[in-house]
């Protein structure tokens, strides 16, 4: 039997891999999506034939599956719940909280199977697999399910942990905390019977949890993300290990390398280092340059001007930033958009890495107003496609199209990868004011000689080039 | 030391085949794959399960019950949610 068990978890694990494979196209990710749904149903349904579970069951203990099938109903009915009804805006925040739940699980599936192994008179042997993974197990899940809380407080604005929250001698506190929780789990691996040493290394990893994410600033968000996501996974292998499931090990190891591969790609794209986001360094320092000296030539434009633009254009191509998402702008941005093709226009959306809250949400805040993914282009496709555009039109972002990181070496963000919009033949920037972004520098794009300025709030100021285009 | 050899061999060679697959996955679907990959890191469920099946005293059952009850949250709720962002990807 339990050679059938893991074969059918080797079939579960497969299903895994591929699951990401399909991922690699939006033609075939839905379905990829499905064949992991379906390996994590047929590893469950494995799962309830494990010789534990039915010996149990034989000795006379009849309730235990009804209480495994009540778990399931619960926790099946609020992850669906909470599935259906969050906004799409909302979904850092919702992966943020399932992180969470994920690295809770581990820490408890680590605790009770000690305090099983110690009940039912288990020797453990001190410093064997078994026990550095539970206090791993333990660990990585406690700084997972706090960081995660802490994470989706931030993203939620719940107040008091809106703002980056730090204070004298932090990086000491959390350097302590670190060594007392090596010292902890060389204490549990020494010996393995003690379940003090346990919830001691729950207690402190905790404390350390918190301690790690509430002075990252919300501009860093994604990479706290996606690194939660990693440690989700890395929590579920080292499960796998405790309980020496090559399942769990596989499929928390992909995870692992998911989050991992994230958090890179997210901090390139800001233009930091993962040192200096866990730390809470942030970006600033340079030259501070007087706006007032930058925005000299700033050129202004009425809704008239840039429908004549528009008329004349044969591609335009819209960068939207956060901002256009949070003001519910895309659906207005599609009608604009709509309108151009429908005139012959080429329209494209060019989508720098960093916008939105974490990795990819513009893409599918786009998908929500039912933008076609085949228009959102992302940076290495769309950049040498600028020189050839005739419009570039700029919502709501900044810092991603400012020039100065490739010009400026002692720019704050100098060197960053940006969208090289400068490049195009106009440029419009729809903006409420010449306010700066996260860097907190002034944009010389604004005051480019193929800069022009439409002033207003994002929808609203769509709504009305719209209008100015239809009485063309 | 055997199994633990084995398990890392396993360990080391699934870390290697996420990275080389999940590179290859467009920046486009980066929050269907983080909510995705969530709903794999939700596997947990089967140590869970296996804990409460079997559970020995009252605590352990606490322990495993709550363990399957968030595990699941995080399987239902990252494939359902990953599955409502992927269908309103839409080719013209």
């Amino acid at each position: 039997m339990n050679g059938w068990i893991n074969l059918t978890y080797l079939i579960a694990a497969t299903l895994f891999i591929v699951a990401f494979k399909y991922l690699a196209h939006p033609r075939t990710a839905v379905k990829g999506n499905l064949l992991g749904a379906l390996g994590m149903a047929i590893a469950i349904g494995a799962a309830l034939f494990e010789k534990p579970i039915t010996e149990r069951f034989a000795s006379g203990g009849p309730i235990n599956y009804t209480l495994i099938f009540a778990g399931i109903a619960v926790g099946t009915v609020i992850g669906a719940i909470m599935a259906l009804k969050v906004q799409m805006t909302a979904m850092p925040q919702m992966v943020g909280l399932l992180n969470g739940f994920g690295g809770a699980a581990s820490l408890l599936v680590g605790g009770a199977e000690l305090h099983q192994s110690l009940a039912q008179g288990h020797a453990i042997a001190p410093f064997g697999q078994t026990i550095i993974a539970t206090a791993l197990s333990g660990l990585i899940g406690a700084v997972t399910f706090w960081g995660s809380f802490i994470a989706f407080a931030k993203l939620q604005e719940i107040k008091g942990f809106d703002k980056p929250w730090s204070f004298n001698g932090q990086q000491p506190l959390n350097a302590l905390l670190a060594s007392v929780t090596v010292a902890l789990c060389i204490w549990q691996a020494a010996v393995p019977e003690s379940v003090a040493a346990y919830w001691l290394i729950v207690l402190v990893a905790s404390v350390l949890g918190v301690l790690l994410t509430v002075p990252i600033g919300g501009a860093d968000m994604p990479v706290v993300i996606c690194l939660l996501n990693s440690y989700s996974g890395l929590a579920a292998a080292a499960t796998g290990f405790v309980i020496d499931n090559n399942c769990l090990i596989i499929s928390g190891s992909l995870v692992g390398a998911s989050g991992i591969i994230l958090s890179q790609i997210m901090c390139k794209a800001m233009n930091r280092s993962l040192v200096n986001v866990l730390f809470g360094v942030g970006a600033g320092g340079g030259p501070k340059v007087a706006a007032g000296d930058v925005y000299a030539k700033v050129k202004g434009a009425s809704a008239e001007e840039i429908a004549i633009l528009f008329d004349s254009a044969r591609k335009v191509v819209i960068v939207p930033g956060y901002g256009l998402a949070v003001a519910q702008a895309q659906h207005a941005v599609r009608d604009l958009a709509n309108l151009l093709q429908a005139r012959g226009c080429e329209v494209l959306y060019a989508i720098h890495p960093v916008a939105g809250r974490m990795p990819g949400h513009m893409n599918v805040l786009l998908a929500e107003a039912n933008v076609p993914y085949d228009q959102m282009k992302e940076m290495d496709e769309i950049n040498p496609q600028f020189a050839e555009t005739d419009v570039a039109v700029v919502i709501g972002a900044n810092d991603v199209v400012n020039p100065l990181a490739r010009t400026d070496p002692k720019s704050p963000i100098a060197g960053m990868p940006i969208l090289n919009v400068d490049q195009a033949r106009t440029v419009v920037i729809i903006k409420r004011s010449l306010s700066p972004g996260f860097a907190g520098i002034p944009n010389p794009l604004f005051a480019a000689d193929n800069a022009l300025m439409y002033y207003g709030d994002g929808k609203k100021a769509i709504m009305e080039l719209m209008t100015a285009v239809k009485e063309l | 030391m055997e199994t633990f050899i084995t398990s890392l061999t396993v360990f080391v060679l699934a870390m290697w085949v996420g990275f080389e697959v999940i590179t290859k996955v467009p920046p486009i679907l980066h929050t269907p794959l983080t909510s995705g990959s969530n709903a794999v890191s939700g596997i947990t469920v089967l140590g869970a399960m296996v804990v409460l099946g079997s559970m020995a005293t009252g605590l352990t059952g606490t322990l495993g019950f709550l363990a399957v009850v968030f595990a699941t949250i995080n399987v239902v709720g990252g494939f359902m949610v990953t599955h409502r962002m992927l269908a309103m990807f839409k080719r013209k």
